[in-house]
């Protein structure tokens, strides 16, 4: 119901909402648990295990039990907090957890059961057999279990993520943040003030007591109003702070547009913030437990500070008569609030025999709540008084509070251990912080405000301190500073289900069982019995369930320890870990210079990396890819054809020691390279493993290009740095990449030098004579374009690499089309140029696959002896030099038609196929239609000596099996006299 | 993690690419006797300290420095950063 | 003259721009590059004829010096970046060369990057959704390699209003992209 007067929210606004399809109204300012409570709904969710009716417990974002679906279709958001949750105009919800509905719920059956689903249950009860295990039982458990589920349409909305810095980032605006903001901003401090609540000021907020002569929330507001009349800060609200991760960083997730009912056009719905600090203080309030009695979780039963808070911000209270029960003198207070606010109290129940008097309230001393009852919500609790009598009070809200934590959870992100206070008996910070961390206020256990205000403009005096800043310490505006008076009390004795962890549904009876059962660790105990899993994480059950087992072992608190804390603070949607870049944008897409011409053209696109790379150029007619390819290859080994081959990696090496230094990168030698030649080389890991593979031009004395294979360019430039800056220093050798620089074509066929000599300027003599196989040179194209060319072949044709600057790369495309017309000149993609490799048999990413050598890959004699080059040394050690290595070798199905699966293991005929009879596998295959066979290259043991032999080659992930003959890898032209023509 | 680069000031370890003990640096001689050995033990045997690791990081998103990075594996605490190419040549590597 | 017509990085013949609030983001094509790297022992004769080549001192440690036709900025440990106007400087590299003779190594990067030019209000607030830079308190003419929407990019801070983004130029569409949306989600 709501109050008749006060709170933080704008009455003269109605909201319309629905839950659970009908429709309801609230205010700006409310929440979505606070405006349900207006409208007299207590009941908002069924529990994880019993399907327990249940209500809201908390007031902020440790709400265990109010998770409501949020939103409908892509949007549809399953538990969230109903209090947290800002209300908006449209705002759909729906209970979780209940079938067919909320009031009736047929899972509810297990709460009868429930002798038998106590911790452990899943794991003893589903054991045997093991079989039933996957087809049965977990799809059971995973039907019955569980909180909301999750929709499986797309989320229609974006996520950012952003990076902030600061000097000071202040977590949580209550009194201390507040106070700390103000005394970093004025002495002109970089600052950010994140807050997880759409208004800040924290308990200001939710309290009746004032600052100097104003009520604490104006107090707040004006505070916050001179923040941010400030340049140097950045107020945060919806923002919460996640995570403490190492050297100062946090992550914040800030929530843009949670409140809206969609977010506006190309706007984010939250943003994940990588906050950069220099130093940080942690202000985060202290959280209020519960205490355990039978039936402690219907809906009406609340922490009483809540109960407090909703009377104070939100007008509402869920009930017209109430009740508290406390062990401390902060129920007292809000036992006070709520006469203040015109509610009903029915009783103030303290476990405390000398308890103090609370003015106008019946104060039951030394009593204590042993049970509750109301189906769907509370009606009436039972009271043992001090003098052993039992007394029913027939409330519908009883509020609770069993002291206050300090919210120290992000302390120990660091895993850093809190310290046992017996003074407040509640854990507080330990030493040992994360590094830059200081923390305020209650969540150090300081719990008045007054303390909260001189502990935040303190630690904001500190933090300037260490900055070398020079701050003025405020003056502290007046405050209640009521020192904390609490004698412990967990939970009632008795034999009835007391809840501990709402959301998990564990009961104290649960931790006993426990503790009998051995798991007494608090790790083991939190596994055993899930007590503090889920959205939770045990805000406000964990500290109950170990005072239960430290009672059970004997031992203290704080020798019992917590558990650890871990990021992420509250959940995170995964669309905001995710951010925007998902998708077709989930890494950068890279285009070739011939891309947007190759698109007109037709072309299907493969991605290679993050390139885009020409697949093939189907033409009218062709209905399957193989027509398409085997088309360009032919055409390509029957006249002229091109291929955009930008993408491989170039680097530009320069200095003095180039030549030596590429003698160390490569197995083979280059110190003799000379100028206008280029080279065929090997680059090996240390370990002896070919690494790279590609060619290094000498275009002067000091001056080569090294290229590399598309996928290794960026590991093999930093290789190169390493070798440069780690393993000689003292060599005169400059490195830049330059793969985007140039736009790169392979002109490939027997016509590839008459359509050339069309483009390159006539001064440049590109005969054979003048400029043979292997040549490079710096010329001029299309009238004076600057431009380089090699005559270097992957394809085993007559063939060169035509380099101009990348902005006239779309235009060079053009022109070589339109000069080889005459030739019948063909664009060729990635699947005809690995189709030529093969018939080649040119080795390529899936031969240099990270487990074989230059002698597997029958280049062995490359590997010089005669000098040091990175990897020589261990590529000649025994392993790798057994007489059965395998070698790379062509495969010919006997059945030419036969397709041969890449990847497939070969076998003697007739083997058996298990692992020892294994003779080598297939790295990659393809249909030649020069062959007009299928064919492949594979590596077979001891295989040069092994040509003419016939094996299995067996695809056990495809069925196939085919006889294959070994042959050269060399399918096409084995002397070399194409390319040499 | 923050690793304070010697020239540029703090730096977001998520620019650099992570490579491995810094005694990579130690490369031995692949002409003499015992090299192999020698490149066994340097392709293969590293220590994994609970404590102090120097170890190196390559600024790939920056300036494209080689650090050796002195790091607590316990807590991430970073006591030192320099340039690799500093430490190779302490360490008596030249051409 | 020869008869090649570019394309810009975006792939078209003319430069794109887009106006975004207060924000315009600008394809720049017509900047020559070239890069320079000192000879082993000749770092400070290196550094001393760049400072003459550009007419101001050679950039400092992640710094931009403006001259006048030629900008350099610092891209790595006695490593420099040369900037000049496209037109008239398209051999810049061959001149920058030239010049500096046996103490520098000069590659052309002319066509290695593309160039974006953010101007207006705003820029640190579009930028923090896309790189971790500290813009907002970047000094005037810092020059900064670093990571915008994934893309290795160098990051010129000008003044609070004026920002220059060199990306790889096989990846303008993607960069181009990720600067308007951000700027979208912002403005």
């Amino acid at each position: 119901m709501r109050l008749k007067t006060g709170g933080q929210i704008d009455r003269s606004t109605a909201l319309r909402f629905q839950f659970d399809g009908r429709d309801y109204c609230g205010h700006p300012g409310d929440t979505l648990a606070s405006a349900l409570m207006a409208n007299g709904v207590r009941l908002m969710g069924r529990s994880f295990k019993y399907h327990r009716p249940r209500g809201v417990l908390s007031a902020g974002s440790e709400e265990p039990n109010a998770l409501v679906m949020l939103r409908s279709g892509g949007r549809c958001e399953p538990n969230s907090r109903a209090t947290v949750a800002e209300l908006f105009d449209g705002l759909q919800a729906r209970s979780q957890n209940a079938w067919p509905g909320l009031k009736f719920d047929a899972l509810a059956i297990n709460d009868r059961l429930s002798n038998f689903l106590t911790a452990g249950f899943y794991y003893k009860t589903f054991m045997w057999p093991a079989a039933f295990w996957e087809k049965l039982y977990e799809p059971m458990i995973r039907r019955a279990a569980g909180l909301g589920a999750i929709t499986t349409a797309p989320d229609p909305d974006a996520y950012d993520k952003g990076f902030l810095h600061c000097d000071l980032l202040v977590i949580g605006a209550g009194p201390a943040g507040l106070m700390a903001a103000l005394t970093a901003a004025r002495a002109g401090a970089r600052v950010i003030l994140a807050d997880e609540d759409f208004r800040m000021g924290g308990r200001l907020n939710a309290e009746s007591y004032g600052i100097d002569d104003i009520a604490g929330a104006d107090w707040a507001a004006q505070a916050v109003a001179e923040l941010a009349s400030l340049p140097n800060i950045r107020l945060m609200s919806r923002t919460t702070v996640i995570g403490a991760f190492d050297h100062g960083i946090y992550g914040a997730v800030e929530r843009v547009a949670d409140h809206l009912p969609t977010p506006p056009e190309g706007k984010p719905r939250q943003i994940l913030w990588r906050i950069y600090s220099k130093r940080a203080i942690l202000c985060a309030g202290a959280l209020e437990r519960p205490i355990a009695f039978a039936n402690n979780d219907r809906p009406g039963i609340l922490s009483a500070g809540a109960l407090r808070a909703y009377a104070n911000r939100w007008a509402v209270s869920p009930a017209e008569s109430v009740a508290v029960f406390t062990n401390n003198d902060d129920g007292h207070r809000t036992a006070a609030d709520l006469v203040a606010r015109g509610v009903k109290l029915a009783a103030l129940i303290d476990t405390r025999a000398d308890a103090p008097h609370c003015p106008g309230v019946e104060l039951l001393a030394g009593a204590q709540v042993t049970d509750t009852s109301g189906r769907l919500g509370l009606r009436a609790i039972t009271v043992r008084l001090a003098n052993g009598q039992a007394r029913k009070l027939k409330v519908g809200a009883l509020g609770v509070s069993g002291g206050w934590n300090p919210n120290l959870a992000l302390t120990c992100h660091q895993r850093a251990r809190p310290l046992w206070d017996d003074a407040i008996a509640a854990f507080v910070p330990g030493p040992d912080l994360p590094s830059g961390m200081a923390v305020a206020g209650a969540a150090t256990g300081a719990f008045s405000t007054h303390a909260a205000l001189a502990g935040g403009a303190g630690m904001a005096m500190q933090a300037l301190a260490d900055l070398g800043m020079t701050g003025t310490a405020p003056d502290l505006p007046r405050a209640e500073d009521t020192p904390t008076r609490i004698t412990p009390f967990w939970h009632v004795a008795g034999n009835k289900r007391a809840w501990l962890d709402l959301q998990n549904d564990v009961t104290v009876k649960d931790v006993k069982l426990a503790h009998q059962e051995g798991f007494r660790a608090v790790e083991h105990l939190k596994r055993y019995t899930t007590l503090g899993m889920a959205t939770d994480q045990g805000k406000t059950s964990n500290m109950g369930g170990l005072a239960v087992m430290a009672e059970l072992t004997g031992q203290s608190i704080a020798q019992t320890g917590t558990t650890i804390f871990r990021p992420p603070y509250t959940p995170v949607a995964l669309g905001t870990l995710a951010g925007r870049f998902t998708g077709r944008e989930f890494r950068p897409t890279r285009l070739t210079p011939s891309h947007h011409w190759a698109v007109e053209q037709g072309a299907e696109f493969v991605e290679v990396g993050q390139w885009l790379r020409a697949q093939y150029f189907p033409r009218a007619g062709e209905t399957h890819w193989r027509e398409s390819v085997d088309r360009e290859v032919l055409a390509t080994r029957g006249s002229v054809g091109v291929c955009d081959v930008t993408t491989l990696g170039k680097i530009d090496v320069q200095g003095r020691d180039g030549a030596a230094f590429l003698n160390r990168i490569y197995c083979n030698g280059f110190a003799k390279l000379a100028v206008g030649r280029v080279r065929y080389g090997v680059m090996l890991r240390e370990d002896g493993i070919a690494f790279d593979d590609g060619t290094a031009a000498r275009l002067a004395e000091d001056h080569f290009v090294v290229t590399t294979t598309t996928a290794n360019a960026v590991p093999v430039y930093r290789h190169m740095e390493f070798a440069r800056q780690c393993l000689w220093p003292d060599m005169d050798v400059q490195l830049i990449s330059t793969t985007e620089a140039w736009a790169q074509y392979a002109i490939a066929g027997p016509n590839s030098r008459k359509l050339l000599q069309k483009i390159v300027d006539a001064e440049f003599d590109i005969s054979n004579d003048a400029f043979p196989f292997m040549a490079c040179a710096e010329i001029t194209v299309c009238k004076g374009c600057p431009a380089r060319l090699f005559r270097i072949s992957f394809s085993g044709e007559l063939a060169y690499e035509l380099a101009v600057p990348a902005r006239y790369g779309d235009a060079l495309i053009r022109r070589i089309m339109a000069e080889g017309a005459e030739f019948d000149i063909t664009p060729y993609g990635t699947e005809a140029l690995g189709v030529m490799r093969i018939e080649k048999g040119h080795a390529a990413g899936s031969e240099l696959n990270g487990q074989t050598t230059a002698l597997n890959l029958g280049l062995g004699r490359m590997v010089s002896t005669r000098k040091d080059s990175i990897g020589a040394v261990l590529s000649r050690r025994e392993g790798l030099n057994m007489p059965d290595a395998p070698h790379l070798v062509g495969l010919r199905p006997l059945n030419p038609q036969s397709r041969i699966p890449a990847g497939a293991h070969l076998l003697e005929i007739g083997a058996q196929m298990v692992a020892a009879n294994d003779q080598g596998y297939l790295s990659s295959a393809c249909y030649s239609p020069c062959l007009q066979s299928y064919i492949a290259l594979g590596f077979v043991k001891d295989g040069q000596k092994r040509l003419g032999h016939k094996l299995r080659a067996l695809s056990p992930l495809t069925g196939e099996d085919v006889e294959v003959e070994i042959v050269s890898p060399h399918f096409i032209d084995p002397q070399g006299e194409r390319l040499r023509a | 993690m923050i690793i304070d680069h010697p020239l540029l000031g703090p730096c977001d370890a998520q620019e650099f690419t992570y490579k491995g003990d810094a005694c990579l640096i130690d490369r031995p001689e692949g002409l003499g006797d015992g090299a192999e050995a020698a490149f066994h033990d340097y392709a293969y045997l590293r220590d994994n300290p609970a404590g102090l690791h120097r170890e190196l990081w390559f600024h790939e998103q920056g300036d494209r420095s080689w650090l050796v990075v002195t790091r607590n594996t316990l807590t991430h605490e970073i006591v030192g950063v320099e340039l690799a190419r500093d430490v190779a040549r302490s360490r008596g590597r030249g051409r | 003259m020869h008869d090649l017509a570019p394309l810009t990085p975006l792939g078209a013949p003319a430069p794109h721009c887009d106006d975004i609030g207060p924000l315009r983001i600008a394809e720049t094509p017509d900047r020559a590059l070239a890069s320079v790297s000192a000879r082993l022992g000749q770092e400070a004769a290196c550094k001393t004829a760049l400072g003459a080549l550009i007419g101001a001192d050679a950039p400092d440690i992640a710094r931009y010096t403006g001259g006048t036709p030629l900008n350099s900025f610092w891209i790595g440990p006695h490593s420099w970046m040369l900037e000049a106007p496209y037109a008239g400087h398209s051999d810049l590299a061959a001149r920058a060369k030239a010049r500096l003779g046996d103490c520098a190594s000069v590659t052309d990067q002319s066509d290695a990057w593309a160039r974006f030019d953010l101007t207006g209000e705003g820029i640190a607030r579009v930028m923090e959704r896309l790189c971790n830079l500290d813009l907002a308190a970047m000094a005037a003419g810092t020059a900064r390699r670093s990571v915008v929407a994934h893309i290795g990019c160098h990051v010129i801070g000008h003044d609070s209003a004026h920002a220059t983004l060199y990306g790889p130029r096989s990846s303008a569409q993607s960069l181009h992209q990720a600067l308007i949306m951000a700027a979208k989600s912002v403005f």
